[in-house]
């Protein structure tokens, strides 16, 4: 075995290269999951089973199969059809990017509804009640109380999820796109040094993975700011309630 | 029981007990590609078929060696070979200066050449590339060939496998490929080929085809023994012959 330091530095720029890929679809994926998240989880909540029972299938769909088999069957299954094909959505589904950037946006989107559907059952009570007793309206409550608490007591378990898709989209170097592991594995076929190659990708992985993780430590502080009081004095608030006796 | 049988008796435990050990010496870990017809595919029945396969039982035949034959991913081929999760590999594989820095290669088993393939109703043509999306399979020579020489003028996409290229090529994503021209043969004639053709001239790269085998390995000499003995006592022409209507060696 002799270990071979110089083809990973001549390596590195596309390695780079491969890695703002990865990025991209990594944050792209991660806004869709998050938008269709948000209305997936509050029709999960509802009490009425009819209205459950949509958000409920999808959820079990996209959690119940794999990423892989969700990014084939919509990069070759969906070009199988004529009808698609003569759409005006092929424009964009012929484009290997945005097949990779909607499956994992649907993917991510059914872990992020469970997790903020489990975050908003887990409101203490009162304090949907202070909220009602107040007179909020149902709009005014999800924007003021509602979706702010269940954002921070979901942010340590979704920062988990933004890494598990992280590594998840890795598998965008099946359908043609050079991502990072795509980059290493078109590296490594000219070169046959898969142990340096892939040594240097799964660093890089590491370091957007700690990237990822000191966000999440900043949006989590944002969130449950209210739990760091009386280091961070809540604004706009009548000085006398802040008053210590 | 008198001592002529009793003796008798431990010759045949002994016999049996060593038989699978002096076997042991000659046993042989193939590994194909199965992705790859008509030279190594999986059937219906998920055996492992095509001519790369009944060259390997050919010569594991004429070695009188006792073969298993397994299937794995294109791209991690070499280095499974390395580390020893088999002995060989007969899998269409191009002898190439890059591979035989890391491999030993036999004697060629057959030669190769590219080809462009295009839509039938398609003006495709390999001189007006400019601009156009080619695809071929990651980590072959067709995709080294892509990547060199076309690299700049083209967008070059690589797949996993010959088929998933095949899949692109008639989703329209695609307005060629460069492929192998006996695998691409092999696809026209199917039905998923019909609406395809050849275009231009075949692209001759003096492209070998060898069995690899780790550096230094003995195994080298003794496969190349066996394959001129097949190719001598007609067994590789009758291989051939059921695959190809011409000599592809």
């Amino acid at each position: 075995m002799n270990w071979d330091w110089t083809v990973i530095w001549e390596n590195i720029p596309k390695l780079m290269d491969g890695a703002l890929l990865t990025l991209e679809l990594v944050l792209f994926s991660g806004l869709i999951g998050v938008l269709l998240a948000i209305p997936l989880a509050l029709l999960r909540v509802s009490n009425n089973i009819w209205v459950r029972a949509l958000p409920y299938a999808y959820i079990f769909f996209f959690r119940g199969t794999p990423l892989l088999i969700q990014i084939f069957l919509v990069y070759y299954g969906a070009s199988q059809f004529e009808w698609i094909k003569e759409s005006s959505l092929w424009p964009i589904l012929r484009e290997p990017y945005w097949c990779a950037v909607i499956t994992f946006g649907l993917h991510t989107a059914a872990y992020i509804a469970e997790l903020l559907r489990g975050a908003i059952q887990s409101i203490p009570k009162g304090e949907i009640e202070a909220a009602k007793a107040l007179g909020m309206s149902y709009p005014k409550m999800l924007r003021r109380i509602t979706l702010p608490r269940a954002f921070g007591i979901m942010m340590p378990s979704y920062g988990n999820e933004v890494i598990l898709m992280l590594k998840g989209s890795a598998l965008a170097s099946t359908i043609t796109l050079l991502d990072l592991t795509g980059m290493a594995r078109t590296i490594i076929a000219r070169t046959y040094t898969p142990l340096e190659i892939f040594l240097a990708a799964g660093v890089m992985y590491l370091i957007i993975s700690a990237l990822i993780i000191f966000l999440f430590r900043m949006l989590e502080r944002y969130f449950n700011r209210h739990q760091h009081w009386p280091n961070e004095k809540p604004k706009g608030l009548d000085s006398q309630l802040l008053s210590k006796d | 029981m008198n001592l002529k049988h009793a003796l008798a008796g431990v010759a045949v435990v002994a016999a049996t007990l060593t038989a699978p050990f002096s076997m042991a010496a000659d046993k042989i870990r193939i590994a194909t590609e199965g992705a790859y017809a008509p030279f190594n595919y999986i059937d219906e029945s998920g055996e492992l078929k095509g001519f790369d396969v009944d060259i390997a039982k050919a010569l594991c035949e004429e070695m009188k060696a006792d073969c298993t034959i397994v299937a794995q991913d294109w791209d991690g081929i070499i280095p499974g070979l390395m580390a020893r999760k088999y002995d060989a590999i007969i899998a269409s594989m191009s002898i190439t200066p890059e591979r035989s820095r890391v491999v030993d290669f036999t004697d060629p088993y057959y030669s190769n050449s590219l080809i462009f393939v295009a839509p039938k109703k398609s003006k495709f043509s390999p001189e007006k590339v400019s601009g156009k999306a080619i695809g071929a399979q990651r980590a072959t020579i067709a995709g080294q060939y892509l990547e060199d020489n076309l690299g700049d003028k083209v967008s070059v996409k690589l797949y996993d496998t010959q088929d998933n290229a095949y899949l692109d090529l008639a989703s329209g994503r695609l307005d060629a490929i460069v492929s192998d021209q006996l695998p691409a043969y092999d696809w026209l004639r199917s039905d998923a080929g019909q609406a395809f053709e050849f275009k231009g001239e075949k692209i001759d790269i003096d492209d070998k085809i060898g069995i690899a085998v780790r550096k230094n390995d003995k195994l080298r000499q003794k496969m190349n023994k066996a394959l001129k003995a097949i190719l001598e006592n007609g067994t590789y022409d009758r291989i051939n012959a059921q695959y190809f209507p011409f000599s592809i060696y």
